[in-house]
């Protein structure tokens, strides 16, 4: 790919031809404010929070100007300030107050991109204050859609079309009384919504978040133990408690993106009615029973039934390793090869 | 799996699923992958939306077909007169790749002989699609490359699976769509390890790796490394293995994460079978109604409590880690296992952790011969991965094929009926599928409360007209009943299946959809026919 | 003669159709535009064929054709312009011209022409001087005009295409057909200098030459009939009457840029425009001057009627290739390739506004140096303006460019009426600027508007007088543009809510002292961060009404006081002690009873009660005028302060 150069506020830095200047900023380690850009999707150009000055002289949109050899930009320049604070002022003058009750708290891009800018409350008290009241779409179980803190950057529709090809949502309306909607504007869980969560993890601000979520206090890459795509999970643990999965973007199979049953359904694992003792079945009622017991009666009968009297049904759902014990212990220790699984079921 | 390793020399994904969006025509026949793998499906979906032309193959309206070039929506059971019909139109256009087939393929023109009786006007009666669209379909996936084929067990759950599976390595091979980037015969896997289960030889005839027990030196080597003596004889497939106990033949069964309660076809009969049993180990995360069954029940990790490997659908071997302690006294599969056998007093299961249990795979598993946890520690390795410095690879067939000759075999076909079809009596045809929000019986996504209310209950779909004649509303409870047995569930009236079909998922114990299934198997792959048999409807 | 089967059919057809209509020895010609219709026009028009039938006389034109002769006929036509003195209906071929026609009139109208060889008097214009006009060409608000794409409005019959060939119709098609290269067409329309009429003033040649030059097919030819400006109705006027000269124009730019396809966009609230661009269209087809094959020649060029939804930025010409497209009609954003290169369904694309399209055959026909020699260097031609407000003289006006404001205002528009002082002049609708009286001897062009702070914009002219409150305008224009806001891009959408609601404040007393400095940051934000141009002006009815009546802002933030006394928040009604004579007009009037007084007694207003809707003030006699509107507002002492029960 060819590469050229460009000029950044006096910063030389090199681009591929084809990126645009946001791109070739975020590829340099240097950050322009922006939120409606998002790696994974198409540019849309919409916030307009990314504006930066070209060649000294023409307003530009940095997520959706390709960069060209020679080019002049500048993220300060006067003009460009005072359009991006503006621009800024006005979504916060629009935006709840509610930060430190709020989902996203500490990884909100508006947070950020506010903070950068310089939002003052001087500033901002110039501004005719509100927030839209639209009640909270709480039908799906796994997350909320807050229209308040919408800032209608887009990234959910462009998720839902551009990765996910569900089309789901959109926007209905127009001017302040656009919103992202579902068809029919009919609750998110009466949709077409496939409860995916791949616009929750986006959203910039918690117009989408999870349902009680909380922070894990550490991450765990493990695999997804459901169907037999194989995506990179990231189990995020608190205490002996799995509260959260994320996409694992480092996985070459989903590179982040994951289903319903995959993000969502973890909540079997620390379920209460998982067997904890083993179980022995007396008088036709199975009752908890030590290892030791269960164990000796487990030796005892199989030793009974050694050859093909004997067989074991391994699964698909468990580890490599738990599979060829199994196999193992039916040909080596029972002496036969009546062992299958459900793959083909 | 059976059909690929013997038509193509392996019985897995030819290709990688990041290759799927490189197509420039995908056939997708018997999966309803966006249910059944979401994550995959974007890949399809991207390529569609990118240009690329998507055959959609199903008797249903499936989610697919929205993105879909061409929706070939054949009666169930026809798919080999389908494709084969598709590869005469094929041949007789002169679009087959001539160079590949010599060069890398046997037994062509036995295969050709066999396409006489699948001309478009024979394969549009029997499948009941248009000759004019078959054939578009033909020549499109002929047209440009690379074509991938992807199939699911809309294609192998029928009495002629294997036949159906063999038709489509014959489509493929015929027109070059093998051995190369984003082509080939892409079985999708529907649990999170079928792969890996088949690759360690959780199954009556090979050994791990795919190593026959029949052949003699197999066995030995395997008694070497295992210092035992090994039965020669292959053993009894799933549905055997019910059919033996039922007999009396096999008097304990040890059965380990699995729930034939609900998931085995005829599911009386399995579960008549296993009263039947002497002693009936059940291992498990949760108690479950094939567990209530059992003699006793040992508790299982679940996978965010244990460390190894899963083998995904594109053959990738990738590392599961431990996140939290089993709960109470619960241990891992493994263990239990070796647990077992320590206490018959048997040794060569006195592992530390999983990955001594790897070493000893790679040792005698050739694909997996270079796997070792240091190398799969950040990105999983796709199998065949021989030695310690393969790569791994991603696409099969690049050279040779897997088979004694190293070339691929067409196979000759004919077409057969499904074992059971409607008539009077059982006049619809019912065939199953999945939900998106739940995962085979349930056993862990209905405990999850948020799936559960977002899918909470069996549904029979049925086409407004067949409703309608018989006086259904939506969302009412229906009987449904087959030769085998009978549930209930409610209708959901839905264009998506055609006249004559209704469908249902297996998900739900409150409505035992294979207590109604066929027990018909494939005769080669073993795998019972649970895509098709015949109910009667009425209002319950 | 029933089609046109070569170029040179074209004025055979003209002279047949000439010939036809030359046998009807008077026509009635009443005027069918949308105004006039409202006004009762097309039951004008049935009493006409009521009184002329009576006479024994068959009006079917058909008969015409037909070889027969005719003593009368009656047609209607499209908007003669005139909308203030309409229905309008003219006679011809004496050219006598009537206002306010009702339909008990029209007996005595063909009375006095047909038998008497007189006019109705009482019906013609009457002049300031009192004199009476016969003829349009009397008309000041006529005779100041040069109509040349209002030509054909209220000559012809625009459900007829006979009439449109009878005046040299499609005889530019069959020139360019006949004699000229693609190339040489597009080399006549950038000579004339013709520019855009959508507002953005473009030249249409360099555009038509990029719509040549692409490379992709097919290529589509896109007429913009998505007029939005509030009170504007030029292309509409256009398009119903007379649409045959959008279609020659859209086909000569077919054939210019290589297209087979077209469409116009009209919008849905225009269904009479619908109609007739139809039928306009199946008769081309008929007589074989659109469709297959045009004219024998080969040329195949179609035209499709889209309509559209009415949003206002649809006008803006990615949306609205998108909103044909069957998507969301919104702006694409910048950069991006321009709709020449990457138009309607992603392919090369040529957009004109309908009066840019409709004046390609007269440009053709009379060619670039006759177009060039009228207007100015910069902008050639004519401007066509919706002409509203407070005028003498509303209506629709086409002038040479160049005209200056107080030309159009005074000579043509008659001045404000009752007396009023004139304080400014809106062009450019949502997207354009207010002008002052210092600024009425700026020439009408696209570049001296600009440098004014207005814009030409696509033709819509709003006269105000004194009693018109600026900020109450700004207001006014900022909630359409709010409205119409397509809400995808922050500066657009939440900043012209922002600039709104200050201005709400501001007119409702609750200004503050830093929201003029506010108001002109944001604008110039607005301007600068938005995505499309609708966006991008949004505000210059802020910053010119800021920059030439900033005083009138001042007054309503720091006094609290609406010098025009619009601002109901500010005013108050009050009642002079000295010129009362207690009639009790007023209280008997007031709606809230917040009058109270004996007879002959002065009366008084409760402030507390007041609603400020003036009717105290219109009932008052002249004679007294005893009633002031006061701002600020007279305070309301404490305890007077009375609860109005909700």
């Amino acid at each position: 790919m060819s590469k050229v150069t460009i000029t950044i506020d006096g910063l030389q830095i090199s681009a591929d031809q084809g990126m645009t200047v946001l791109e070739a900023a975020q590829a340099n380690g240097l950050y322009i404010p922006n939120l409606c850009n998002h790696p994974d999707l198409k540019p849309a150009g919409l916030c307009r929070v990314c504006v930066v000055k070209m060649d000294d002289w023409k307003i530009a949109i940095s997520c959706k100007q390709p960069v060209k050899d020679g080019m002049v930009i500048s993220t300060e320049d006067p003009e460009v300030q005072q359009i991006r604070k503006n621009t800024v002022e006005l979504i916060v003058a629009d935006h709840p107050m509610t930060c430190l009750t709020c989902e996203a708290d500490g990884k909100c891009e508006l947070q950020r991109v506010a903070h950068y800018v310089g939002i003052t409350p001087e500033g901002l008290n110039r501004y005719r204050r509100k927030v839209r009241a639209i009640p909270i779409d709480r039908s799906n179980p796994f997350f909320d859609v807050d229209h308040s803190k919408c800032i209608l950057c887009g990234i959910c529709v462009r998720t839902c079309d551009e990765l996910q090809n569900i089309n789901a949502i959109d926007y209905a309306q127009r001017g302040v009384a656009s919103f992202i909607s579902t068809l029919g504007a009919k609750p998110i869980a009466d949709s077409r919504c496939e409860s995916c969560g791949e616009c929750v993890v986006r959203c910039p601000v918690a117009a989408l978040a999870p349902k009680g979520a909380q922070e894990p206090m550490r991450e765990v890459k493990s695999i997804c133990a459901y169907c037999g795509v194989g995506c990179g999970v990231m189990l995020g643990v608190r205490g002996q408690k799995v509260v959260s999965v994320q996409g694992d973007r480092d996985n070459p199979v989903n590179k982040g993106s994951l289903c319903v049953k995959g993000r969502f359904g973890y909540k079997f694992i620390n379920h209460p009615e998982r067997l904890k003792t083993p179980l022995i079945k007396k008088n036709g009622k199975l009752e908890e029973a030590t290892w030791d017991e269960a164990l000796e009666l487990v030796a005892d009968k199989f030793s009974k039934s050694k050859g093909d009297k004997f067989a074991a049904l391994a699964s698909a759902r468990i580890t490599n390793e738990d599979n060829y014990l199994i196999q193992k212990f039916t040909r080596a220790v029972m002496g036969t090869n009546n062992i299958d699984h459900c793959a083909r079921l | 799996m059976a059909g690929l390793a013997t038509s193509l020399g392996s019985g897995a994904m030819t290709n990688s699923i990041a290759e799927i969006s490189g197509a420039s025509t995908i056939f997708a026949i018997g999966t309803n992958t966006t249910q059944a793998h979401p994550v995959l499906a974007l890949q399809a979906k991207k390529a569609a939306r990118e240009g690329a032309n998507l055959i959609v193959a199903n008797p249903k309206e499936i989610d697919l077909c929205r993105h879909a070039t061409i929706h070939l929506q054949h009666r169930p059971g026809t798919d080999v007169a389908l494709v084969m019909g598709m590869i005469k139109v094929i041949v007789d256009a002169g679009l087959a790749d001539m160079d590949f087939i010599s060069s890398r393929c046997e037994n062509y023109d036995g295969f050709v002989d066999s396409l006489k009786e699948f001309d478009l006007a024979t394969a549009e009666k029997i499948t009941g699609v248009p000759g004019e669209l078959i054939s578009k379909a033909a020549k499109m996936y002929a047209g440009e490359g690379p074509s991938s084929i992807l199939y699911c067990m809309g294609i192998t759950q029928h009495c002629h699976g294997t036949d159906n599976v063999w038709s489509l390595s014959n489509l493929a091979l015929v027109t070059g769509n093998i051995g190369k980037a984003s082509a080939g015969v892409n079985p999708l896997r529907g649990q999170n390890n079928v792969q890996g289960s088949c690759d360690m030889g959780a199954l009556p005839d090979v050994y791990p790796g795919y190593q026959k027990v029949a052949k003699a030196e197999n066995k030995q080597k395997f008694e070497a490394a295992w210092g035992v003596s090994l039965s020669d004889k292959e053993g009894l497939t799933h549905s055997e293995i019910f059919d033996d106990i039922h007999d009396g033949e096999i008097t304990a069964l040890y059965l380990i994460g699995e729930n034939p309660y609900l998931s085995e076809a005829n599911a009386n009969h399995a579960i008549e079978s296993m009263n039947r049993l002497d002693f009936l180990v059940v291992q498990d995360i949760f108690l479950t109604e094939t567990a209530e069954l059992a003699d006793v029940v040992l508790p299982a990790s679940s996978f965010a409590e244990k460390d190894g490997t899963f083998s995904n659908t594109e053959r990738r071997i990738q590392r599961v880690r431990k996140a939290i302690d089993s709960p109470g006294e619960a241990k891992p599969d493994w263990r239990i296992v070796a647990d077992i056998a320590a206490e018959m007093g048997a040794e060569g299961f006195d592992f530390e952790d999983e990955a001594q249990i790897m070493a000893e795979i790679s040792s005698l598993t050739p694909s997996y011969g270079g796997i070792t946890y240091e190398r799969i520690e950040d990105v999983g390795l796709q199998w065949p991965c021989p030695t310690q410095d393969h790569p791994g690879t991603p696409t099969l067939h690049t050279e040779k094929f897997g088979t004694p000759s190293g070339k691929a075999r067409f196979m000759p076909l004919s077409f057969r009926d499904s074992a059971e079809l409607p008539d009077e009596e059982y006049p619809f045809l019912l065939t199953t599928d999945r939900s998106l929000f739940h995962y085979h019986t349930g056993s862990m996504t209905r405990r999850v409360d948020g799936l559960e209310q977002l899918d909470s209950e069996e549904f029979l779909k049925i086409n407004p007209k067949d409703a309608a004649s018989l006086g259904l509303e939506d969302n009412e409870m229906v009987q449904i009943a087959s030769r085998r047995g009978q549930t209930q569930a409610k209708t959901k009236v839905t264009k998506i299946c055609p006249p004559g079909l209704v469908s249902m998922t297996f998900h739900f114990a409150e409505s035992p959809t294979n207590v109604l299934t066929s027990p018909a198997l494939d005769p080669v792959a073993k795998i019972p026919e649970t895509k098709v048999c015949a109910v009667k409807l009425e209002k319950a | 003669m029933q089609k046109v089967n070569s170029p040179a059919d074209v004025a055979k057809m003209r002279d047949y159709c000439q010939a036809a209509f030359a046998r009807r020895k008077l026509r009635f010609l009443v005027c069918a535009g949308t105004g006039c219709i409202a006004g009762g026009s097309l039951e004008v028009y049935e009493e006409f064929k009521r009184v002329i039938s009576e006479r024994g006389i068959d009006i079917n034109v058909d008969l015409l054709f037909e070889g027969q002769e005719s003593e009368a006929g009656t047609v209607t036509s499209g908007c003669h312009g005139f909308c203030q003195m309409g229905p309008l209906v003219r006679v011809e071929p004496m050219g006598t011209f009537y206002t306010k026609v009702k339909a008990k009139d029209v007996e005595e109208i063909v009375t006095a022409t047909m038998d008497e060889n007189t006019v109705v008097e009482r019906l013609l214009y009457e002049k300031d001087d009192g004199s009476h006009a016969t003829t349009e060409l009397d008309v000041p608000f006529y005779n100041r005009q040069q109509r040349i794409v209002l030509g054909g409005c209220g000559t012809i019959d625009a459900e007829d295409i006979r009439e449109y060939f009878a005046v040299d119709g499609f005889k530019a098609l069959a020139t360019i057909l006949q004699d000229l290269s693609p190339e040489q067409v597009i080399e006549i329309v950038k000579d004339s200098g013709l520019r855009g009429r959508g507002g953005g003033g473009f030249p249409a040649g360099r555009k038509w030459e990029a719509g040549r030059n692409a490379k992709a097919t097919p290529k589509y030819v896109v007429c913009n009939g998505d007029e939005g400006d509030p009170g504007a109705f030029m292309d509409r006027s256009v398009l119903e009457a007379n649409p045959q000269s959008v279609i020659e124009g859209m086909t000569i730019a077919a054939y210019a840029i290589g297209a087979e396809f077209g469409v116009v966009y009209v919008r849905a609230e225009y269904p009479l425009a619908v109609v007739r661009l139809l039928k306009a269209i199946e008769q081309a087809k008929e007589y074989g001057v659109l469709g297959d094959n045009i004219m024998g020649t080969g040329f195949n060029f179609d035209i499709e009627v889209f309509q559209g939804a009415g949003a206002f930025v649809c006008g803006e010409s990615t949306a609205l290739t998108l909103s044909i497209e069957g998507k969301r009609g919104m702006p694409r954003v910048a950069p991006r390739p321009r709709t020449t290169e990457v138009g309607l369904y992603d392919k090369p694309t040529l957009l004109n506004n309908v009066k840019s399209f409709a004046y390609v055959p007269d440009i053709i026909r009379e060619g670039a140096e006759w177009f060039k020699g009228i207007g100015t260097e910069s902008s050639s031609g004519t401007a066509v303006f919706a002409l509203t407000g407070n005028i003498v003289n509303a209506g629709l006006i086409e002038v040479p460019m160049g005209i200056k404001l107080r030309e159009i205002i005074y000579d043509i528009g008659g001045g404000i009426p009752k007396g009023g002082t004139f304080k400014a002049v809106q062009t450019g609708g949502p997207s354009g600027g207010c002008l002052p009286e210092s600024l009425l001897d700026t020439p009408i062009d696209y570049d001296s508007l600009d440098e004014a702070g207005s814009i030409m914009g696509s033709g819509g002219m709003v006269v105000m007088d004194e009693r018109t409150c600026m900020v109450d305008v700004a207001r006014y224009f900022l909630n359409f543009t709010e409205e119409e806001s397509c809400g995808q891009c922050v500066p657009c959408r939440l900043g012209t809510k922002q600039l709104l609601e200050i201005l709400n404040d501001i007119c409702a007393g609750k200004g503050k002292k830093q929201d003029i400095d506010l108001l002109i940051e944001l604008s110039h934000s607005i301007h600068g961060g938005s995505v499309c141009g609708l966006g991008q002006t949004a505000a210059n009815p802020v910053l010119t009404t800021l920059r030439y009546f900033k005083d009138e802002y001042e007054a309503h933030i720091n006094d609290k006081c609406c010098p025009a006394r619009v601002c109901k928040d500010l005013i108050s009604f009050r009642i002079n002690e000295d010129k009362c004579k207690g009639c009790t007009l007023c209280a008997r009037a007031c709606p809230v009873s917040a009058i109270s007084g004996e007879k002959k007694e002065v009366h008084v207003i409760d402030q507390g009660l007041c609603i400020q809707c003036g009717v105290c003030m219109e009932k008052c006699p002249n004679k007294f005028s005893a009633v002031d509107c006061v701002s600020p507002k007279i305070p309301v002492p404490a305890k007077e302060k009375t609860e109005v029960p909700a």
